[in-house]
């Protein structure tokens, strides 16, 4: 807003810009449905707690109706209130209703602040119809006998004051639309939607919803993609290799760089058999489907060069999300352990505390590593270095489920990582 | 030797057939899922069957489930389970029982046509093939205590094996005479408080025994 120039103001607030009949359409359509909740006290007053009822259920079909109209005429969406679900069910759902914040800022709308708008509707209303009436004045006024106070004949000087006044009228009343309407968009947010809190509380509510369908997503299509490589390249290059293996054992009589090439092609073949293998189980290996997480960080653990102590000791099963993303926390520490620590020992301990999945590996090498470290780093979670992820791919892992990430790494080591996922996920 | 193949990959289950063909082996049945593996074993009784590890429908553990069965319904049928991966757990589900006629490798190994045709050979035969990386998992799991007391060497004869080698075989890995391999089994046996025992298989049920934290036998 403060950005248009005060001649773009004026141009808009003209009485015949858009603008100007779109507020005065807004305005004089709020005042029926601002006065509405007047109308059951015009009832003698010992029946006003009848009227009082009448107000409280009308106080919902009204709001729709108020967001409908800064919904249609002016494209400001005021956010739905909290469903009626939260408060459950009957009169008692019903009284605690009454008893929020968001009950009472809504009758505030309706019962005060919404009237005293549509004064402001009528006061509009009325502008106009006085400026037309008076700057029109001119055109009829030479039909008005002389004996008539606006005589253009006999009284020229009270008939320009009057179309003076008319015409001034017919300017302010586009700056009166204006600002009435402000005034109700301000009052209707504020007092019709929900309250920032609740807003923020929804929002939340919604972005972690959101969230967990993603991170579910990035799961699903991880396995996906492990799926279709095992079925797919893996299948074809196990039998390339066997061909190969086949061919370097039974070919006899063939000159010897022949041979030297089926060789070479066989070693390759096993060598990308391996390395797919590697990757594959990285993605997702699917003993963590069937057996859990003991099973599976079992088989990651072989894989160190070093000797690796585990304990997992997880009664009830967290979700398949949690319990890959603790796969993966183990994983990729020990890649890093290996990578950079220069340990001589590795301990992984997993355990279901409450709520939470506890994971911690711990190794005795030479500490070091920082989070954000990008350098050298050794332990559990030495940065990536040469183009792995490192610690930061790990945070960001852990805290896509919400979970919590810890590294303590003194120079000289041990460097212990924690990670606390909870398992509700 | 009568051989039944499972394995839902056709350009995998061809192959297989080829390769054991090849080597003399006669395969009555090719399936390509864990019902089919069981109804071909019931109405051929091959001497082994090869199975793979992920079939249909789950595409996770069926073959390790199928060869359960058939350990148990058909106990003189060897079974050769092929996996993509190596993983303790399905290794110890096979070995839990009875260490004769089964062989659990990563499916890599059909690569190397001969070792895998040995790995075969000996598990049709009753004896055990184990891959390599399935017994440093299991040792890795059972590092406690008496294994510490092994050394560097005696470590590596006893993953040796439990890969169901024969001594000659770990000789020749080694390098080293028949006779300084007998004498490591000794030392192993002697510091793992196991008996001597003659057959191979026998052997490696020792050894697995132990592996699994089990007493010694």
């Amino acid at each position: 807003m403060a950005s248009i120039s005060a001649l773009e103001r004026v141009r808009t607030h003209a009485p015949w810009s858009a603008a100007t009949w779109r507020d005065t359409a807004f305005v004089v359509s709020g005042v029926p449905l601002q006065l509405a909740v007047w109308v059951p006290f015009w009832a003698p007053y010992r029946f006003w707690w009848i009227s009082a009822i009448v107000v409280l259920l009308l106080a919902h079909p009204l709001t729709r109706a108020h967001r409908e109209r800064f919904w249609a005429m002016l494209g400001v969406e005021i956010p739905l209130l909290p469903r009626k679900a939260q408060y459950g069910p009957g009169w008692q759902g019903a009284l605690r209703q009454l008893r929020s914040w968001t009950a009472w800022r809504v009758l505030l709308y309706h019962v005060l602040v919404g009237p005293l708008i549509a004064a402001g509707g009528l006061l509009t209303l009325w502008v106009w119809a006085a400026g037309v009436a008076m700057a029109a004045l001119p055109t009829f006024a030479w039909a008005l006998p002389d004996s008539s106070g606006l005589s253009p004949n006999s009284h020229a000087a009270t008939v320009a004051v009057t179309w003076v006044g008319g015409v001034s009228l017919l300017l302010a009343a586009p700056w009166l639309a204006a600002g009435v309407t402000r005034l109700d968009t301000r009052a209707g947010v504020a007092l019709l939607g929900p309250s920032r809190a609740e807003e923020l509380a929804r929002k939340v509510e919604d972005l972690a919803e959101k969230r967990a369908s993603v991170v579910d997503a990035a799961d699903l299509e991880r396995r996906r993609i492990e799926r279709d490589l095992h079925d797919g390249a893996q299948q074809r290059l196990v039998s390339l290799a066997m061909n190969l293996g086949l061919a370097r054992e039974t070919l006899t009589g063939i000159p010897d760089e022949a041979m030297q090439v089926i060789v070479e092609a066989h070693e390759e073949a096993k060598e990308a058999l391996t390395e797919l293998r590697n990757l594959i189980r990285g993605l997702h290996p699917a003993v963590l489907e069937d057996r859990g997480l003991d099973a599976a960080l079992s088989g990651v653990a072989a894989r160190v060069p070093l000797p690796v102590r585990l304990r997992v000791d997880v009664a009830e099963r967290a979700s398949s999300t949690v319990e890959a993303v603790a796969y993966f926390v183990v994983s990729e520490a020990l890649t890093n352990v290996v990578k950079h620590a220069k340990a001589t020992k590795v301990e992984i301990t997993v355990d279901r505390i409450g709520d939470l999945l506890r994971v911690a590996v711990t190794d005795d090498g030479i500490g070091g590593a920082a989070p954000s470290s990008a350098a050298a780093g050794g332990g559990a979670g030495g940065a990536g270095g040469a183009g792995g992820t490192g610690l930061a791919g790990l945070a960001r892992r852990v805290q896509s489920v919400d979970g919590t990430f810890r590294i303590t790494s003194p120079a000289g080591g041990p460097t212990t990582i924690t990670v606390e996922l909870p398992c509700a996920l | 030797m009568r051989i039944v193949i499972a394995e839902d990959s056709v350009l995998l289950r061809a192959g297989l057939t080829k390769l054991v063909e090849t080597a003399g082996f006669e395969v009555v049945a090719a399936v390509g899922e864990a019902e089919g593996l069981l109804a071909a074993v019931e109405r051929h009784r091959p001497d082994a069957a090869i199975v793979d590890v992920r079939m249909p429908p789950g595409f996770t553990d069926e073959g390790i489930r199928a060869a359960l069965v058939i350990r148990r319904q058909w106990p003189e049928v060897a079974v050769l389970v092929l996996s993509q991966y190596v993983e303790e757990r399905y290794a110890a589900d096979l070995l839990a029982t009875n260490t004769s006629g089964v062989g659990y490798l990563l499916k890599d190994r059909v690569a190397d046509v001969s070792v895998f045709l040995d790995g075969l050979r000996r598990v049709a035969t009753g004896g055990t093939a184990l891959d390599p990386e399935v017994v440093s998992q299991l040792l890795l799991r059972r590092n406690s205590h008496p294994l510490e007391r092994l050394t560097p060497r005696e470590r590596e004869v006893l993953e040796l094996m439990a890969e169901g080698r024969s001594n000659a075989g770990i000789a020749e890995k080694l390098v080293v005479s028949d006779s300084a391999v007998a004498k490591h089994i000794n030392n192993i046996f002697a510091k793992l408080d196991l008996p001597h025992a003659e057959a191979d298989h026998r052997r490696v049920l020792a050894v697995l025994r132990f592996l699994r934290g089990g007493d010694p036998a």
